[in-house]
């Protein structure tokens, strides 16, 4: 999928945009509204993350611009403001979704994720991997024919997998990327997961292979 | 937020004093002066008729043979027959020496003048009215003077005056009544255009700053004008001051998510475990901060707005429906589903910013303390009255808890490990209150928390 990211705070910019990157996705940087606006003109983007202070206007006034040109590219709000009444300004200027900095990325892709679920059609997010078909908005998964519907932490796992193909994850990375900080996961709960998507890929080419003390990988055969 | 204001009398009070103290005493006046001229007319009246019957007594008199002779008319005595049958009393001198009638009613006196003398004198109780008459006779033996007097007792007169007295009484009430009436109208009209200021400007939202546009009499011109200045310099303060929050959240926001995506984006990478548990302690302190400061501000928001509550009508199901739309991403994270069974609409007045904090709050702390792969049910019930419940099936409520973690900055015990700023329920509390609901906290009988508020 196709980010653009509007964040004149480059380091920001920077960590979000690699971070997304790492999801397997493609991002572009604009740090004002002006050169937003000339991404956005030239670009087909799936979603657009947006900051509100910008050095060249208020972010509010792109996304005014932006719903009047009957634009329909989703925009999540990246506020730094907390109240209420700003995020309900927001949400009737048309932004889909708001999010206040600092941000969990987990939950970033969460609401990219229903935003464009809400906004179905618009995104390309099938991924082809072996014989088998994921769409990672929908959370469906298609294995020889039958389609079944993921639960929000096997689809992340799955997405996971497949963005990195032949990568090895660890357990602990894993961890990382599907619980929050605040959850007191121990390693193992990572076993159910990998357990239920095996079994969820039963009767594809695809397997969750597990290297002794490295952790698992995705594999399909030919 | 009504602050108390010293209060030194009341315009419309000292009006209707000084109006009506005005009209009382004109009435006062009105009622002597009426009073001292009806007695002197109807004096003048008596008078007349006594000098009628006086002088046409006096003109009989003649000499004859060197005597003074009168013949008496009846008419003279028929003239002054009254209602109240007043008596009459008469006295006729020539010269020192009474001729007929009563020897007390008066004295001759020396002087010649032709005149009628009139005067008031007591007798046997009654006032008597005197008119006296002298006429000079020229005879052989020279000249002779005669006097006449006719007195008359005054019921009469006394009642017709006593009479136009009641009158002018009830004219002096009856004025003093409607002038007291038009001064507290005049009053009240007046008072009641500074009511009608007070009403539109005690009427407007709190967030509304924008200058007195109606019109106003010109003596509360000035008034209006300083209020006005003083509104718009409020607006300049509370403009700038939101700018100045919003920029410096920015400004401390934004690092902070730079620090925290670094964080997050280094752990990745990162495989040593001391290194990965000081980074992830790194990212909830940032989650920490961060959250603190939000519902800090949050709470200055709330206790602002509930102070100057402003009520709407708010469907509570519509404005559920939407929460749970905005918070289902945050609750997928966790497998977590949230349900709503909701009454609709569900219509009250209220603030709509206020509840959807509260209940955002709710939900939040459901979220956080329900297990994985759980349900969270959002509901609305509107009969017989509003009541709005949350319920998890996380560890619920330790009994002994219950009644203080609507505290300020209280933590439950069970939430260790747990970001949080402990100012969620104190944020639901004064909202619940602002509203006039009660929140409840109870462990539902087959495990987990209940949070109810009742409106």
């Amino acid at each position: 999928m196709k980010y653009l990211l509007v964040e004149d705070n480059l380091e920001l910019a920077q960590a979000v945009a690699s971070r997304i990157r790492l999801d397997g996705h493609t991002v572009d940087h604009a740090a004002k509204i002006a050169d937003a606006t000339a991404f956005v003109d030239t670009g087909d983007y799936d979603l657009i993350l947006l900051d509100i202070m910008l050095p060249d206007g208020d972010g509010r006034n792109f996304l005014k611009q932006h719903r009047a040109r009957k634009n329909l590219t989703p925009v999540i709000v990246l506020t730094a403001r907390s109240q209420v009444s700003d995020r309900i300004s927001l949400l009737d200027l048309g932004a889909d979704d708001y999010l206040t900095k600092p941000f969990d990325h987990a939950e970033l892709q969460a609401r990219c994720r229903a935003v464009l679920r809400r906004n179905a059609g618009s995104a390309q997010s099938v991924a082809t991997f072996g014989d088998v078909e994921f769409d990672a908005v929908s959370g469906l998964l298609h294995v020889s024919g039958r389609a079944i519907n993921l639960r929000n932490r096997e689809l992340r796992l799955l997405e996971l997998l497949i963005a990195s193909k032949g990568q090895v994850f660890s357990k602990q990375k894993l961890v990382d990327r599907l619980f929050s900080y605040d959850d007191d996961v121990s390693e193992n709960a990572i076993e159910v997961y990998i357990g239920r998507l095996r079994k969820h890929l039963e009767g594809s080419k695809v397997r969750i292979v597990t290297l002794r003390g490295l952790g698992y990988r995705l594999e399909h055969d030919n | 937020m009504t602050t108390k204001v010293s209060v030194s009398g009341s315009l419309r009070n000292r009006l209707v004093i000084i109006l009506t103290g005005g009209a009382a005493f004109l009435a006062v006046i009105l009622y002597v002066a009426v009073r001292l001229l009806a007695a002197q007319v109807a004096q003048q009246g008596q008078d007349n008729i006594l000098n009628a019957s006086m002088s046409s007594v006096l003109d009989t008199a003649v000499l004859r043979d060197g005597r003074v002779a009168l013949d008496f008319p009846y008419s003279a005595l028929s003239m002054l027959t009254t209602d109240a049958d007043d008596r009459v009393y008469y006295a006729i001198y020539e010269e020192e020496n009474l001729l007929s009638g009563y020897q007390w009613l008066v004295s001759p006196s020396a002087d010649a003048s032709d005149g009628t003398r009139f005067e008031s004198m007591a007798f046997e109780g009654d006032q008597l009215r005197v008119a006296t008459g002298a006429r000079t006779l020229i005879g052989p033996n020279g000249p002779r003077r005669v006097f006449v007097s006719i007195a008359q007792t005054q019921d009469a007169l006394s009642e017709t005056l006593n009479a136009s007295t009641r009158n002018v009484a009830l004219l002096g009430v009856g004025f003093f009544l409607m002038s007291s009436a038009v001064a507290i109208w005049a009053a009240s009209t007046t008072s009641g255009q500074m009511r009608k200021l007070a009403t539109s400007v005690t009427r407007r939202g709190p967030q509304d700053l924008s200058p007195v546009s109606k019109p106003v009499p010109t003596e509360m011109a000035p008034l209006v004008g300083s209020l006005n200045t003083f509104m718009s310099r409020l607006d300049q303060t509370l403009t700038r001051s939101e700018d100045f929050i919003a920029e410096a959240a920015h400004r401390i926001r934004t690092p902070l998510a730079t620090v925290r995506s670094h964080a997050e984006a280094t752990l990745q990478r990162v495989d040593r475990e001391e290194n990965r548990k000081s980074l992830q302690a790194m990212v909830r302190a940032i989650d920490e901060s961060s959250r603190a400061a939000g519902q800090l501000l949050d709470h200055a928001m709330v206790t602002f707005r509930a102070e100057n509550l402003e009520r709407n009508e708010v469907d509570l199901a519509a404005l559920l429906d939407e929460l749970v739309i905005r918070m289902t991403p945050a609750a997928e994270m966790n497998d977590i589903t949230l349900t709503t069974e909701l009454d609709r609409p569900a219509v009250l007045q209220g603030d709509a910013i206020l509840l959807q904090n509260a209940f955002r709050n709710l939900i939040d702390n459901a979220l956080k303390y329900a297990p994985n792969e759980t349900e969270i049910i959002v509901k609305v019930t509107s009969a017989p009255s509003f009541v709005v419940s949350i319920s998890d099936e996380g560890p619920g409520f330790e009994d002994d808890e219950v009644e203080t973690l609507s505290g300020r900055f209280v933590r439950g015990k069970n939430m260790v490990n747990k970001v949080g700023s402990g100012l969620g329920l104190t944020i639901v509390q004064e909202v619940a209150a602002a509203h006039g609901a009660k929140l409840t906290l109870t462990n539902k009988p087959e495990g987990g928390a209940c949070v109810t508020l009742s409106f």
